[in-house]
């Protein structure tokens, strides 16, 4: 199969291009970018004109909610959900059911995946058997069955022994540890950022400290012990300030945020809007802005869709009722474009943060577009409004913030291996 | 019955059609309670048929006897028909939802539910989802709000202090937990109070509460210092068994109102408790009982307070 992607700007974040050149695709690979190979004649021809095409967007966070809640959704409904949002690789955190701490479970998702011929999936293991935080899991073994990284995903250790042990093994062999700074007993009970609508709607609160307490805990056990740590879901100015200085010191650190951090703050819980509740809980304006700068100078290497499908009744229910949570796939690149065109950010930084430098983040060798290499592209229309409705959705969460508002941005072909997986009207 | 958007109480004209927070209310319509209220106790009729033929639904997920005694005598003698539920003890422990118990309320045609909920927020959900004609009253939600109980303290403060606009008033003890004080503090600021204090130690008040438009203060005796009004807010047993505090008798050294400190108050300052107090707790008998307490008079004013929420409320068609 040749496919000529014709008339389009192509944007590649990893070598700074942004121009108009086709791509050329022949089985699987790019062959060519700008000028045709001589001889070369498409099966099929995309016509881009008027839209951009990038690398396949890189995800470092979807639950995909296998196994064991699939009544919250199916691998075959959250992949859906990812081809449509322009995702091609997507890691999925171990906190299935039960969590992904043995090699068979991983093997039958990546299997279960792969004969979806949708998104690459790159499983994050358990940290700790059963995610209980307690016994290490069989790294090696898990990483021969393809995780990519570990993780207690939102689950505590036993104590900081185990987690310390935790990082020494891993950075004996080289394994990444994923870790979401979160000091399970101050966060305890709590919903809301510890700021004025917690104190206003009288909602039990999560300070901030939370995240520095446990983060000076990691960083500190980082440098010790020469882990490879990338941190998830950061949430608060003081949070990412500390990361800022740890990557000045030259420790072996990256981090992420959740694209709805990089917008919404404590003021989007409006009336109790169970929309809103999100883990981390959405902070100030304050911790709003400083999560952009951190994102524009780098301390923030990545955006993350956070993919969290709920059941509709989980959601129907007082605000520190319900689950926390929001569907992310279809809107992570929407959300990313609405950031850069906020911050007038150019497209190829914005565009690095949810392709190149999450492919880095995941070690993994995606999110670029080179001849020679697996054609993984996402072809969108940045000026195309929608609207976000529960029916426009291919994933089975329909639980989002953003429901009922217009947005700019959506994929229009969505190619993996250079096969067209994903194509709208 | 087409809703207002910013301000979730308040139909397109601008009138009362839920109370579920006293935050956001214009001064006008507290007046107009105040006001209404007042009639009510005024008047020697005992029952009045500004309710007749309605039904009025006190759905409790939480136990409560005070206030919701108050709003069935309150219903009553508005002529409504009054259907109390104790949910804590039926529905909800049989599994069912939060909206399915509403929706098969709203199918048994009625038209007010008074709700007391421990989640904040729960009446704002349940006022979302209920059919266009039904009223919804907050009646303590969580930590959130208690709007009945702050206008009955608004309406006991105006009976003694007449007006507003010259008041300093204290607020003590666990405001961090407490409807009561977040309701009070948007009913003065709203009524043009020019001084409110909260009082406590810094585990019992939430993060940044002086943005609520109040002083901070942690001892007692310079906060109560010169003060018209002293609110003692109740203090939850279960408090003792955190970090928040050590013991009942530590937080009544420094915390408990009792006669020397209420000293350092105006001479003619008035004493509110919501009840249930905890005497030798937050306050002592000798205040409690003394000649400036204004804790009984608060029960009373409280039904009337409620008359007026709802027939206001029905009369807003």
């Amino acid at each position: 199969m040749k496919i000529h992607i014709k008339g389009g700007r192509l944007i590649d974040p990893k070598s700074g291009v942004d121009a108009k050149k086709d791509v050329y695709i022949t089985a699987g690979k790019i062959v060519a970018i700008g000028e045709a190979p001589s001889g070369y004649s498409a099966n099929r021809v995309i016509d881009a004109a008027g839209l951009v095409v990038c690398p396949g967007l890189v995800d470092l966070a979807a639950r995909l909610r296998e196994p064991g809640f699939e009544y919250l959704a199916t691998l075959e409904s959250e992949m859906e959900a990812a081809i449509a949002g322009g995702v091609t690789s997507l890691a999925c955190p171990p906190d299935t059911d039960p969590p992904l701490d043995e090699p068979g479970l991983v093997e039958m998702l990546k299997f279960r995946a792969k004969n979806l011929n949708q998104a690459r999936v790159y499983p994050v293991g358990a940290l700790t058997q059963g995610l209980k935080g307690k016994h290490l899991t069989e790294m090696a073994e898990l990483v021969d069955a393809g995780c990519i990284a570990f993780s207690q995903a939102d689950a505590p250790f036993a104590d900081t022994q185990v987690f310390y042990h935790a990082l020494q093994y891993a950075a004996t062999f080289g394994f990444a540890v994923w870790l979401r700074p979160q000091d399970p007993a101050l966060a305890r009970h709590g919903v809301a950022h510890d700021g004025q609508i917690a104190t206003r709607f009288g909602l039990p609160a999560i300070p901030v400290c939370a995240e520095t307490v446990a983060l000076s805990t990691i960083l500190i056990l980082a440098r010790e012990t020469g882990a490879r740590v990338h941190l998830m879901r950061l949430s608060s100015a003081e949070g990412v300030e500390m990361v800022r200085q740890a990557k000045r010191e030259k420790l072996s650190i990256t981090c992420d945020i959740a694209v709805h951090h990089a917008h919404l703050t404590e003021m989007d819980i409006g009336y109790f809007e169970s929309n809103s509740r999100l883990d981390p809980p959405l902070r100030s304006q304050r911790d709003r802005d400083a999560l952009r700068a951190a994102l524009a100078d780098g301390t923030v290497d990545a955006l993350c869709s956070d993919h969290t499908p709920v059941d509709e009744d989980a959601k129907q229910l007082p605000f520190a009722e319900a689950e926390p949570g929001a569907t992310g796939l279809e809107l992570l690149l929407p959300l990313t474009l609405k950031w850069a065109g906020e911050t007038k950010t150019a497209l190829v930084p914005a565009l690095a943060r949810i392709s190149s430098e999450a492919a880095r983040v995941l070690g993994i060798d995606a999110g670029h577009l080179t001849i020679g290499h697996a054609a993984d592209i996402c072809i969108f229309d940045p000026e195309r409004l929608w609207k976000v409705e529960p029916a426009a959705l291919k994933s089975q969460g329909k639980n989002t913030p953003y429901i009922g508002l217009e947005l700019k941005g959506r994929a229009r072909y969505t190619l993996v291996d250079g096969q067209v997986v994903y194509e709208s009207k | 019955m087409w809703l207002n958007p910013t301000n979730p109480q308040l139909d397109r004209k601008g009138r009362l059609h839920h109370l579920l927070t006293l935050e956001g209310l214009p001064a006008e319509i507290l007046w107009q309670i105040l006001d209404t209220a007042k009639s009510f106790l005024g008047t020697k009729v005992k029952k009045v048929p500004l309710l007749r033929g309605k039904s009025v639904f006190n759905l409790f997920f939480e136990p409560s006897t005070r206030t919701r005694t108050t709003f069935e005598i309150a219903a009553k003698r508005l002529s409504a028909d009054v259907i109390n539920l104790n949910i804590a003890v039926s529905s909800q422990s049989k599994g069912e939802s939060l909206l399915d118990t509403v929706d098969n309320l709203s199918a048994m045609h009625a038209d007010m539910f008074i709700v007391r909920h421990g989640e904040s927020g729960a009446p704002h959900f349940i006022a979302r989802h209920v059919a266009a004609d039904i009223h919804v009253i907050n009646a303590g939600d969580g930590r959130h709000s208690h709007p009945t109980q702050g206008l009955l303290d608004m309406y006991t403060i105006r009976h003694y202090k007449k007006d507003f606009s010259n008041l300093r008033v204290a607020i003590v003890g666990d405001v961090l937990h407490s409807r009561v004080a977040r309701s009070q503090i948007h009913a003065l600021t709203t009524l043009g109070c020019p001084e409110i204090r909260v009082i406590g130690p810094k585990t019992l008040l939430p993060a940044n509460v002086e943005q609520l438009g109040v002083h901070v203060h942690h001892d007692m005796r310079q906060g109560l210092k010169d003060v018209d009004v002293v609110t003692m807010l109740r203090l939850q047993n279960e408090r003792m068994q955190g970090a928040l505090l050590p013991s009942a008798q530590e937080f009544y050294k420094f915390y408990g109102l009792t006669g020397d400190k209420l000293a350092l108050a105006k001479p003619d300052a008035i004493v509110l408790h919501p009840g249930p107090m905890n005497r030798g707790v937050e306050i002592d008998s000798s205040v409690a009982d003394g000649k400036q307490s204004v804790i009984l008079p608060q029960v009373t004013f409280g039904i009337a307070i409620r008359m007026a929420v709802m027939s206001i409320m029905a009369g807003n068609k």
